[in-house]
């Protein structure tokens, strides 16, 4: 029963660096890449021993609609395990980046409770709890946004705050609502109520949670402050706030609630569809259009988010599976990308890819790497986001929607348009540049190299053996929306 | 002591008398907490405000003076880690994380429902702390030149 030390490990660590560290960061970082690697290893231990069953705790000993439970069951193991992997690799990365910023401990601290607050909203099973480590995490996540203290990341930090105070006052409103009919704040004790309650209120919560947990996911039309903060954060937050922080606060609390408490409308999952598509389209003309390199894989995020809704939005068993898959890949190969950018950033002081130029010689790991990552995320074989877009695309016709199979590889060229980009101007092109001296550190490129291998090993997940055991269980856990309920309750 | 910094002395003298007096009232409210209404969140901010109170009164000068901030950081870091570690007994003792493992004594009692008076505490001091140093940090911003609200 380690299940609430997913959230007492990350808190403690803030706090104990809060306490004992000096002026140094050494101990601070230290501590919190042990604690990180303490969860991974953790969700991994969880991965072989209990994938198969779904495990309730009880908080104190309280039963379920009284107290607060934590719920895990084969989704909550492998969110666990890209958040722990996204994390550790992050921390080790920030050793030498956040240095060239300041030396402060407090990075580290921030750095745990946005953990904190990610694993907490995946463990629990509440909903207003859900709320408050949602806000944990956000909160965190604007500081850190705004931790290089410029104007421009000031004002984006402060463009996020308000945009996601406004979308977690939404969430709150639409939590009260359902409060109010279902008489209880337990998922799976709503999930019960929900055939006894008007299909009116069910409407009215669903429309305000997909436009406060959108926001948060950053589909469009809820995107805007997307861009501004991931491409203003340091480079390991962009990899945290792009690879992780969307999908856990935005897609796994919309899987959470539209799938296992609302038992997946009809009329939802067609509104994901379309705004999948609609993000895929818009975000990648933008992303091909930018010419600062993090801004333009911001964009290609919201993209990226855009194919996994497509695929949630089917609703078929291979279009989830191809949903969970891509959202495993996309922050692997997008948090490469992050790295790279740092990487590129701190050697050559520029984020501009006009500025840039015949870095593959002056830094072999990160342009190796960041091909990869540019191949991986554009969906060419044998990488692994070739196989899930291909599942998503696959998963479309079968659905019986042409036209969205159509706009969706429009969105894939468009992915490989933006990528080509970036390696062609920025790390190919024939720019002269003064620098002459790389200062990758050797845990960036322990980070960057962990990440561009997974871009290989990520792909045989969908050989059918592995896929039964890794990927099939989370579909089931999805598709068979109401078997949350009913095994959470004991019925 | 400034006589300058701060507010007139009318409000410094009435300040002197009620502080201590909110900071019992709000000790009051988180020691009573598993017995009436409040406890360590309402009691909490009472003690911010008694602390906020004197921060406004007789200034920041006088207060960093007065106050070990340094050591209130630290207060703040501490009282959340023994929480964790309240809650990670009771995983060691019994079953469950936070599981009330102490005896719960007599009802309606001052002493009795085992841990939650000691969390109440804990919490209290917490919440005092942080909401005390959240306005303190906040007023110690200083606009950059030639800038304006």
């Amino acid at each position: 029963m380690i299940l609430p030390f997913f959230i007492i490990i990350p808190l403690l660590t803030a706090f104990l660096i809060a306490i004992v560290a000096g002026k140094k960061d050494n101990f601070a970082n230290g501590l919190s890449i042990f604690s990180s690697l303490l969860l991974l290893l953790g969700a991994i231990y969880n991965f072989f021993t209990q994938n198969q069953e779904v495990i309730v705790y009880k908080i104190g000993n309280w039963k379920a609609p009284i107290g607060i439970n934590l719920v895990q069951d084969s989704l909550t193991i492998f969110m666990l395990i890209i958040v722990g992997l996204i994390s550790l690799t992050s921390l080790i990365y920030s050793r030498q980046y956040i240095r060239h910023i300041s030396t402060n401990w407090k990075y580290y601290a921030l750095f745990m409770f946005l953990i904190t607050g990610m694993n907490g909203v995946i463990v629990t099973g509440d909903l207003f709890n859900l709320f408050v480590f949602m806000e944990i995490a956000l909160i965190s996540a604007f500081a850190l946004v705004a931790y290089g203290g410029k104007a421009e990341e000031f004002e984006a930090a402060f463009k996020y705050a308000i945009m996601g105070v406004v979308s977690s006052t939404f969430i709150l409103v639409g939590i009260a609502i359902l409060y109010s009919a279902t008489s209880t704040l337990t998922l799976a004790k709503i999930a019960e109520q929900i055939p006894n309650i008007s299909y009116k209120i069910v409407y009215l919560v669903g429309g305000i949670f997909l436009m406060g947990f959108g926001l948060k996911a950053a589909i469009i039309p809820f995107h805007t402050w997307l861009p501004d903060a991931h491409s203003s954060a340091p480079a390991p937050i962009s990899a945290m706030l792009s690879g992780v922080l969307i999908k856990v606060l935005g897609i796994y609390a919309i899987i959470r609630i539209f799938f296992n408490v609302f038992g997946a409308p009809e009329f939802f999952l067609n509104i994901f569809m379309t705004l999948g598509v609609i993000s895929i389209l818009i975000a990648g003309f933008l992303a091909i259009a930018q010419w600062d390199m993090k801004r333009l894989l911001a964009y290609s995020s919201i993209s990226q988010i855009g194919y996994i809704l497509l695929g949630l939005g089917i609703g078929s068993t291979l279009g989830i599976l191809g949903a969970v898959f891509h959202l495993f890949n996309h922050a692997i190969f997008k948090s490469l990308l992050f790295y790279n950018a740092g990487s590129v950033e701190m050697t050559t002081g520029t984020r501009d890819l006009k500025k840039m130029g015949k870095l593959t010689k002056l830094m072999p790991v990160t342009s190796k790497t960041s091909m990869i990552a540019s191949l991986a995320i554009s969906g060419i074989p044998p990488f692994n986001g070739f196989f899930s877009k291909l599942i998503i695309i696959i998963a479309a016709i079968q659905s019986g929607h042409p036209f969205l199979t159509a706009l969706a590889v429009i969105g894939s060229i468009q992915t490989l348009a933006a990528l080509l980009k970036v390696q062609r101007f920025g790390f190919h092109s024939e720019n002269k540049t003064k620098i002459t001296k790389n200062i990758t550190s050797f845990g960036m490129k322990f980070a960057m190299i962990t990440l561009a291998f997974l871009c290989f090993a990520g792909a045989i997940v969908i050989i059918p053996e592995i896929k039964e055991v890794t990927l099939d269980p989370i579909v089931e856990v999805i598709n068979n929306n109401s078997e949350y309920m009913k095994i959470v309750l004991g019925r | 002591m400034d006589n300058n910094s701060g507010m007139t002395i009318i409000v410094k003298t009435i300040t002197r008398i009620t502080v201590p007096i909110i900071i019992l009232y709000g000790c009051y409210i988180i020691f009573h907490g598993h017995l009436t209404p409040g406890g360590g969140f309402a009691g909490g901010v009472i003690i911010a405000l008694a602390l906020l109170n004197v921060m406004i009164a007789f200034g920041r000068e006088f207060t960093n003076n007065w106050l070990n901030i340094n050591f209130l950081e630290k207060l703040e870091s501490i009282s959340a880690t023994l929480f964790l570690v309240l809650g990670i007994l009771g995983f060691l003792i019994g079953t469950t994380f936070l599981l009330n493992f102490i005896s719960k004594g007599e009802l309606f009692r001052l002493l009795s429902a085992g841990t939650i008076p000691v969390l109440n505490i804990i919490i209290g001091i917490k919440v005092a702390m942080s909401l005390f140093l959240v306005v303190w940090v906040l007023a110690g911003l200083k606009l950059d030149e030639g800038e304006s609200l």
